[in-house]
């Protein structure tokens, strides 16, 4: 039964009434040639009943596997009072707080994410989130471009240990727009952005430098060194960050001299489970004196007539809704629901026990380098790392991540497809949630698939 | 009513240009302008130095309600912008024709000034709006 209010009497007089003859007739417009004619791969409709039955047996199909594999989403452990109130129908349902009088609750939980956020990143502003870490950096891309109006090149320096989908995402979306994003090298030794091609530049006009913290590779970048090298030849700095390693590390907002300008990166860290690939979501901050070009929404705090406290959507002038086509971004929304997850995760986790998972996370991953030395496998890249580490293998990764998932284990992934030059390499991932008992498995299981060969 | 001074000139997008003796035109937006737009509360302005065709936008007006952009009434590079606007932007509001000037052009064809309004055709044109 199609859910669609119309009867046939109301189409038939609401055809009547423009003097068309059949719905059909109101697409005569596109030309027959560019209509499609059915949808080739997709078999006919099946009932309920048939289609209840097909998702179960694809679901028995699904067994879980000690997730190893990281490669820009991340499994943590997620308080199970996170999702028990997201889902209350005052989250679950809420709809844009364009009104404000109607929206406090919705406004003020968009607030303290924000106030965490640059918390967390140690910059002026941030934004209520963007879809997901991809889109966040060609926004951050793009928003460079508007923010740096000395600079004409419209350049934007684009590390290759930048993650390969993120690099084309904010390609498809810039390259229309004479932006050129200028591929970065990295240290084959160190796995970190190659500062002598960097060099090249000095003296041309660039309008910023992304640097990714930590890299695809796991490895940490020179930050500071490398934010004031970029502020010194005019550009901006542009830091994609991974925000559980925020606890750890040192914040954008306090590299080098005077810290980065823009800030992006991945929110699914904070609270969102791996869910096979999404929903997620972006986060953006930067500097209060580049906060009108950032995109999207911004909640602000302010005092009514009567001077009470009370949230509003702010600095709207900028957006869609009111600019048009001369919006800061017509391509970006918030992510509600998953912004309120990471909103009640950070303030569960607190500033304390978000710092002991990271630090977790790098115990671990240091944990299961040193247990694969013990089977003469090391890190194709030294240096510091969070908790992500590259493995060369002599052997092809495909089968050996094949032989181990048949022992229930997600090996990592296989750099080969976007990083063909490092050969048979490993990307491998220990979080917090893994015990001593799960690396040694991991060890195990990946030297008895390497034997197997 | 908004006030239109005689000795200046408009444009359709409510900028007003004086011509100053050194050569140089001073603009920006009229009395009818800042009151259509309400608090105006921050303003992109141009880059000094940078060269602007006539009609083309230029500086970012926006106010509580709206950002609106702000056209080169004519051709020609700017020499100067108004810089205590970036603290003070309510200066448009309270002086438009004063204090609350955007920028100085150099005119690269100062022909293009004699297409411009006089104030009689520009009150016409926005009673002719309301």
């Amino acid at each position: 039964m199609p859910f669609i209010p119309h009867t046939e009497d109301d189409i038939a007089q609401m055809l009547a009434a423009i003097g068309a003859r059949s719905i059909d007739e109101l697409f005569d417009e596109i030309p027959a040639a560019l209509r499609a004619r059915g949808l080739g791969n997709i078999p006919s409709g099946l009932s309920e009943l048939e289609v209840t039955r097909l998702m179960q047996d694809a679901a028995e199909l699904d067994r879980p596997l000690r997730c190893f594999a990281g490669a820009g989403a991340y499994e943590h452990h997620i308080p199970a009072a996170v999702w028990q109130l997201v889902s209350r129908g005052e989250f679950y349902t809420a709809y844009t707080p364009y009104q404000a009088e109607a929206s406090q609750g919705t406004l003020q939980l968009l607030y303290e994410y924000q106030s965490m956020v640059t918390a967390l990143t140690a910059m002026d502003a941030s934004n209520a989130s963007l879809y997901d870490g991809a889109s966040a950096l060609a926004e951050a891309v793009l928003m460079a471009v508007r923010a740096h109006r000395k600079s004409k090149s419209k350049r934007i320096l684009m590390p290759k240990s930048v993650h390969p989908h993120y690099r084309q995402v904010a390609h498809a979306i810039v390259k229309n727009q004479g932006i050129e994003l200028v591929e970065i090298g990295y240290d084959p030794a160190t796995g970190q952005i190659d500062q002598a091609q960097l060099k090249g530049f000095e003296g041309t006009d660039v309008t910023a430098l992304v640097i990714p913290q930590p890299n695809f590779f796991g490895a940490l970048e020179e930050v500071d060194t490398l934010t004031d090298w970029a502020h010194a030849h005019n550009m901006l700095v542009i830091g994609l960050v991974n925000p559980v390693a925020l606890a750890l590390l040192s914040p954008p907002g306090e590299w080098g001299e005077t810290g980065a300008d823009i800030v992006c990166g991945d929110g699914q860290p904070l609270g969102i489970p791996l869910s096979w690939g999404g929903p997620y979501f972006g986060f953006m901050c930067c500097k209060i004196e580049h906060v009108r070009q950032m995109p999207g929404r911004i909640i602000g705090r302010t005092v009514d007539t009567e001077g009470k406290p009370g949230f509003v959507l702010t600095l709207q002038a900028r957006e869609q809704h009111i600019r048009r086509s001369k919006a800061t971004s017509n391509i970006c929304t918030n992510q509600g629901l998953m912004v309120t997850a990471a909103t009640i995760h950070m303030s569960i986790m607190g500033a304390a026990g978000l710092e002991h998972a990271a630090g977790l996370c790098a115990r671990n991953t240091q944990i299961l380098v040193d247990k694969l030395s013990g089977i003469g496998l090391r890190p194709l890249f030294r240096g510091g790392r969070f908790h992500e580490v590259t493995i060369k293998l002599s052997q092809p990764v495909g089968p050996v991540l094949e032989k181990m998932a048949a022992h229930g284990i997600l090996g990592g992934y296989d750099l080969k497809k976007h990083y063909p030059e490092l050969g048979e390499t490993l990307l491998v991932c220990a979080t917090e949630t893994k015990t001593e008992a799960d690396l040694e498995a991991y060890v195990t299981a990946l030297a008895q698939a390497l034997q197997a060969s | 009513m908004s006030a239109t001074p005689n000795n200046l000139k408009y444009t359709k997008s409510h900028e007003w240009v004086q011509s100053n003796a050194d050569g140089t035109v001073t603009v920006g937006i009229t009395d009818h302008a800042q009151e259509l737009l309400g608090d105006i509360v921050f303003i992109e302005l141009p880059e000094t130095g940078a060269e602007y065709s006539a009609n083309q936008d230029c500086a970012v007006v926006e106010s509580v309600k709206a950002a609106s952009d702000i056209y080169s009434p004519i051709s020609g590079k700017i020499t100067t912008v108004n810089e205590s606007l970036s603290d003070s932007p309510e200066q448009v509001n309270q002086d438009a024709y004063g204090a609350g000037w955007i920028f100085k052009l150099q005119p690269s064809n100062p022909g293009e000034l004699a297409a411009l309004l006089s104030a009689a055709d520009y009150a016409a044109l926005i009673a002719a709006e309301d």
